[in-house]
């Protein structure tokens, strides 16, 4: 082909990258603000699923402080600690840990915990595991991860910390184990964690990256 | 190729040469979202909506485009409208793009639509080439949307179940329990399901044609034999 065919050939390509690429910036830019307000509304709608609407008054969704535990929180990356303040006093945080050794990849977890570190409650948020067999954690599936609620590392003692079939007191479900396993550790393990770091969890003004790495 | 009529491009679109069960395009959004009817739906509208975009502007500028080029000029018209929507789908029906996720910006490598783009639209006018991309995409919803609720009765003993992603808080009475207290069927709702699924679907398919053949066989030698 010819040099001018291709310089031609070329410029109308780039005419209709500059046009589609106009085309979704525009569409971005229009519906940008309401997806990050849809994101909100669905992380907010689960974090008062754990902590009441009435039981803070701050904005729990801003709130936040980042921490990095791969060891007890299950994630290589940084992990959201949303805290629930009443009138600046500290009520709970929400860690969103998460369970790395799940049956089909790592389980994303809300655990939400009150300040005497009692669980207020688990909800998983992501997950992979098999439908029918290890989608019993969710909460629309079965109330299993319910059970959770009011527990804490003294109740029951660490060695109730597991599957009945470990000899814990947590239930498995018929046919899978290893998803039940794999979130009864991770809520114990961000128990640890927040035990070891309540104080830090919750210091005022701190709103981004503590970075308390230990174990 | 111009004198085709649209009646005889909606019957292909829809029935004689259905993406789903006589091209058997686009087998990876269909086999992998169609766990549930109203997913189906979702991924299907999406789909129509992305297919008669990318028809209309590939007819529109097909005197434009040298042939030389033309498949990434399609690709690149056909991401930007999935990408457009998928955003839109983000916006507006947020919890629906959660359940249906990587399927939607997946669309992108759905042969369907680049098969249309190159196969017709870039041979047709205007017209024409909005019915093909609505006929076919048409034709794959409804697919979609049988072959979810198959699924769905079977595998959770519902029918359009969580139709309120899609409708609004309004629309939860549409949602039916065709069993109660239904311990749900595994094998529909994993993949096994789908493809056996789509291969009931396509085997009705061919038996209704059969029939159909069969029955117009009949009036003819029958016609033949009376004048005769």
């Amino acid at each position: 082909m010819p040099w001018h065919n291709m310089v031609i050939g070329a410029l109308i390509l780039g005419l209709f990258s500059v046009v589609g690429t106009g085309l979704v910036a525009l569409t971005f830019k229009g519906t940008a603000p309401r997806i990050a307000e849809n994101e909100r509304q669905a992380l907010l709608h689960s974090l008062h699923q754990l902590i009441s609407p009435d039981e803070h008054d701050n904005d729990i969704y801003t709130d936040i402080v980042t921490v990095t535990n791969k060891a007890l929180l299950g994630s290589k990356s940084g992990v959201n600690v949303y805290r629930a303040r009443m009138g600046g006093q500290p009520v709970a945080a929400v860690i969103a840990s998460s369970a790395p050794d799940g049956y089909n990849g790592s389980i994303k977890l809300l655990v939400g915990i009150r300040y005497d570190g009692t669980l207020a409650g688990v909800r998983v948020i992501n997950h992979r595991e098999t439908p029918g067999l290890g989608d019993g954690i969710e909460a629309k599936r079965s109330d299993w991860v319910l059970g959770f609620n009011g527990h804490s590392l003294i109740n029951p003692e660490a060695t109730g910390w597991k599957v009945k079939k470990d000899g814990g007191q947590f239930d498995q479900f018929t046919g899978a184990t290893i998803t039940p396993r794999a979130v009864v550790k991770a809520v114990y393990n961000t128990l640890r964690y927040y035990q070891q770091h309540r104080e830090t969890l919750f210091a005022d003004g701190l709103t981004d990256s503590v970075d308390v790495e230990s174990e | 190729m111009s004198e085709i009529s649209y009646q005889q491009i909606s019957r292909d679109g829809l029935w004689q040469n259905n993406v789903a069960l006589v091209q058997i395009l686009g087998l990876c959004p269909l086999l992998a979202v169609t766990s549930t009817a109203i997913n189906g739906l979702g991924l299907g509208l999406a789909t129509i909506l992305v297919l008669v975009c990318s028809n209309i502007t590939v007819s529109l500028i097909r005197n434009l485009v040298r042939s030389e080029i033309r498949i990434p000029v399609f690709v690149l018209v056909i991401a930007s409208f999935v990408t457009a929507v998928e955003l839109a789908m983000n916006a507006f029906f947020h919890d629906l793009f959660k359940v249906l996720g990587i399927f939607i910006p997946l669309i992108v490598t759905n042969c369907a639509i680049l098969g249309r783009a190159e196969a017709f639209a870039s041979k047709n006018p205007v017209g024409k080439s909005f019915i093909d991309g609505l006929t076919m995409g048409l034709g794959f919803t409804v697919i979609l949307v049988l072959l979810g609720a198959m699924r769905e009765v079977i595998g959770f003993g519902t029918l359009f179940a969580q139709a309120h992603m899609m409708f609004g808080e309004t629309a939860r009475w549409i949602t039916i329990t065709v069993f109660e207290d239904y311990s749900g069927f595994l094998l529909a709702i994993l993949p096994p399901g789908a493809f056996i699924g789509l291969g009931l679907l396509i085997a009705l398919k061919n038996l209704v044609d059969q029939g159909a053949e069969k029955r117009q066989k009949a009036t003819t030698t029958a016609l033949q034999q009376a004048e005769a």
